[in-house]
């Protein structure tokens, strides 16, 4: 049985349909362990080809793909795609099998008996903020934040060391999708997996991302780093545009007052510790104000901040 | 009373009732007379017959589904020759099987199971075409095999089409089946042919044909009932 993380590499992965113009094309790149990487980009950019090359519903047609140092062509493709866990957009519950059973779906794969089944989707139901009673529902009766946690749920059952997550909350209301991403970020500290998250949206793959992967029309990495630099120091104009013109406040969205060296107590707007960079310049200019008072999560204050320390 | 039970024609205009004489709408002291010797010997004839029928045509139809999902191909040909077969009348059909087959259980049969092919075959391939795109990913990503993805998501899934073919070929062979007595001397149809020849005595046509609906009835509702346990989660809806 799996565990833990594994480094995940890219190498040189290509993917060309038939004799036409390649869908991936020589994706070099390495995820460390633990760590998320989002592939983001434009539509026709390759990212879900480039996610399904790793569990091998897509074959590779050249390069190579390895998961701690294996290569997935030399792995037998069902005890591959059990050591990895897959979420999709869609879900995919099966409509016939309660959630206790859905969740159980790996583990009973690998032979898992029931009580060990039972015991785990508890665990999970409750690690991804579900109600263990759920346990005995079946999909329909869920709705579709519901059941994309029970989808969450599913692919971390049999504990791999590795989560291949193809737009997850792509299908789900904006506010509802924010509490997800806020869970999912909570729970991933919790589990440490290595994971590949795809998605169109570049403030969820800020906000989601250690790093990110840019990916361009025809399947070739534009950009590979962190949010911070994606956003301060992009590689060209593709990627200046793709992050969109508001990339340095995207940028202030990273840090929050907390990280800030503060100035003696002084009086103006009050903010808390953990208002972020870009929500207390926002502040500052709906106020018509130049100081910014730090409070802590009680109110009590803890110094304060000028403008022209936020945009430095 | 031994001279009533060895009576060898029905009806007996000689011996039977006022109303049995007078062929009136429905006699129940004949009813009451025959149900051992006529109804039910009939009743459990036609039982067997339906049965054969169905259960050969499933296997059948299953088999040719299986072919028809898996391979693109086959599935028009398939799909036309159980068309075909449907379209043949009943009456010609089991004429033309006469002089093969003779007159026999089994011309019936091959008469009955072609009847059920056609909703057989249909039903149970967009069954398993019906199964949602995003539910068989799920299952290969999650590294089922194709015999795994086969039994335990998209048969399971297939079940409540497959049931409702189940359901519309027993009714239509129950009642096809009474046709069958052209050809062989059994099942519900035989006592109403006898009916028909004898001045019409309409008390046997109505008991027989009667028998008939209720047969279909039952068998409907009892595969009704079996999907309802087989499937809970069909039925639910958020």
């Amino acid at each position: 049985m799996p565990g833990q993380a594994a480094e995940l590499v890219f190498d040189a992965a290509t993917k060309v349909y038939g004799d036409g113009a390649p869908a991936v094309d020589q994706l070099s790149l390495t995820v460390a362990a633990g760590e998320i990487c989002v592939l983001v980009g434009p539509s026709g950019g390759g990212k879900t080809t480039a996610l399904k090359l790793v569990n091998r519903l897509i074959e590779l047609t050249s390069g190579d793909i390895r998961i701690e140092g294996r290569s997935i062509k030399d792995l037998d493709v069902t005890e591959l795609r059990r050591g990895i866990g897959y979420v999709i957009q869609q879900v995919g519950l099966f409509p016939h099998l309660t959630i206790e059973a859905n969740i159980g779906t790996v583990p009973r794969l690998f032979g898992r008996d029931r009580g060990w089944i039972r015991r785990r989707s508890q665990e999970l139901l409750e690690l991804v903020g579900l109600d263990p009673s759920y346990a005995g529902r079946y999909p329909s009766q869920l709705s579709g934040g519901e059941r994309q946690r029970v989808g969450l749920a599913r692919a971390l059952a049999a504990d791999p060391p590795l989560m291949l997550m193809d737009e997850p909350f792509g299908a789900i209301d904006p506010i509802v999708r924010a509490r997800l991403q806020d869970e999912f970020l909570r729970l991933q500290r919790e589990v440490r997996k290595t994971v590949v998250f795809v998605t169109h949206d570049i403030d969820e793959a800020i906000k989601v991302g250690d790093r990110i992967a840019i990916l361009r029309r025809g399947g070739r990495l534009a950009q590979y780093d962190t949010p911070e630099t994606i956003l301060k120091q992009p590689a060209d104009e593709f990627v200046a545009d793709f992050v969109g013109a508001d990339r340095a406040l995207k940028a202030m969205a990273l840090h929050t007052l907390a990280e800030l060296e503060l100035r003696p107590a002084a009086n103006g707007v009050r903010a808390r510790r953990t208002t972020t960079l870009r929500d207390a310049l926002s502040l500052l200019i709906a106020e018509q104000a130049e100081v910014l008072t730090v409070t802590d999560d009680d109110g009590r204050v803890l110094g304060s901040v000028a403008k022209d320390d936020l945009l430095r | 009373m031994s001279v009533l039970a060895a009576a060898p024609v029905i009806p007996n205009f000689g011996q039977g009732s006022a109303c049995e004489r007078s062929t009136g709408w429905f006699c129940t002291d004949w009813l009451d007379a025959h149900w051992g010797d006529t109804l039910q010997p009939a009743l459990i004839q036609h039982v067997e017959l339906s049965l054969i029928a169905i259960g050969c045509g499933f296997a059948i139809s299953f088999a040719l589904a299986l072919l028809g999902y898996r391979y693109r191909l086959l599935d028009v040909p398939l799909g036309v020759l159980s068309d075909f077969l449907y379209t043949i009348p009943s009456l010609a059909l089991f004429q033309l099987l006469v002089p093969i087959t003779g007159l026999t259980v089994t011309t019936v049969e091959i008469a009955l199971v072609s009847y059920t092919l056609l909703i057989l075959y249909r039903n149970i391939v967009e069954g398993l075409r019906g199964v949602p795109p995003d539910v068989l990913e799920a299952a290969r990503g999650m590294g089922f095999t194709r015999t795994q993805t086969f039994v335990r998501v998209e048969l399971p899934l297939a079940v409540p089409t497959i049931v409702a073919g189940l359901r519309i070929a027993t009714v239509s062979t129950i009642s096809i089946a009474t046709v069958a007595a052209l050809v062989l001397p059994k099942g519900l149809g035989h006592p109403i042919f006898i009916a028909l020849q004898q001045n019409i005595f309409k008390t046997e046509i109505l008991a027989a044909g009667g028998l008939a609906v209720a047969l279909s009835l039952f068998a409907d509702a009892l595969l009704a009932f079996t999907q309802h346990l087989l499937t809970p989660w069909s039925r639910l809806r958020a």
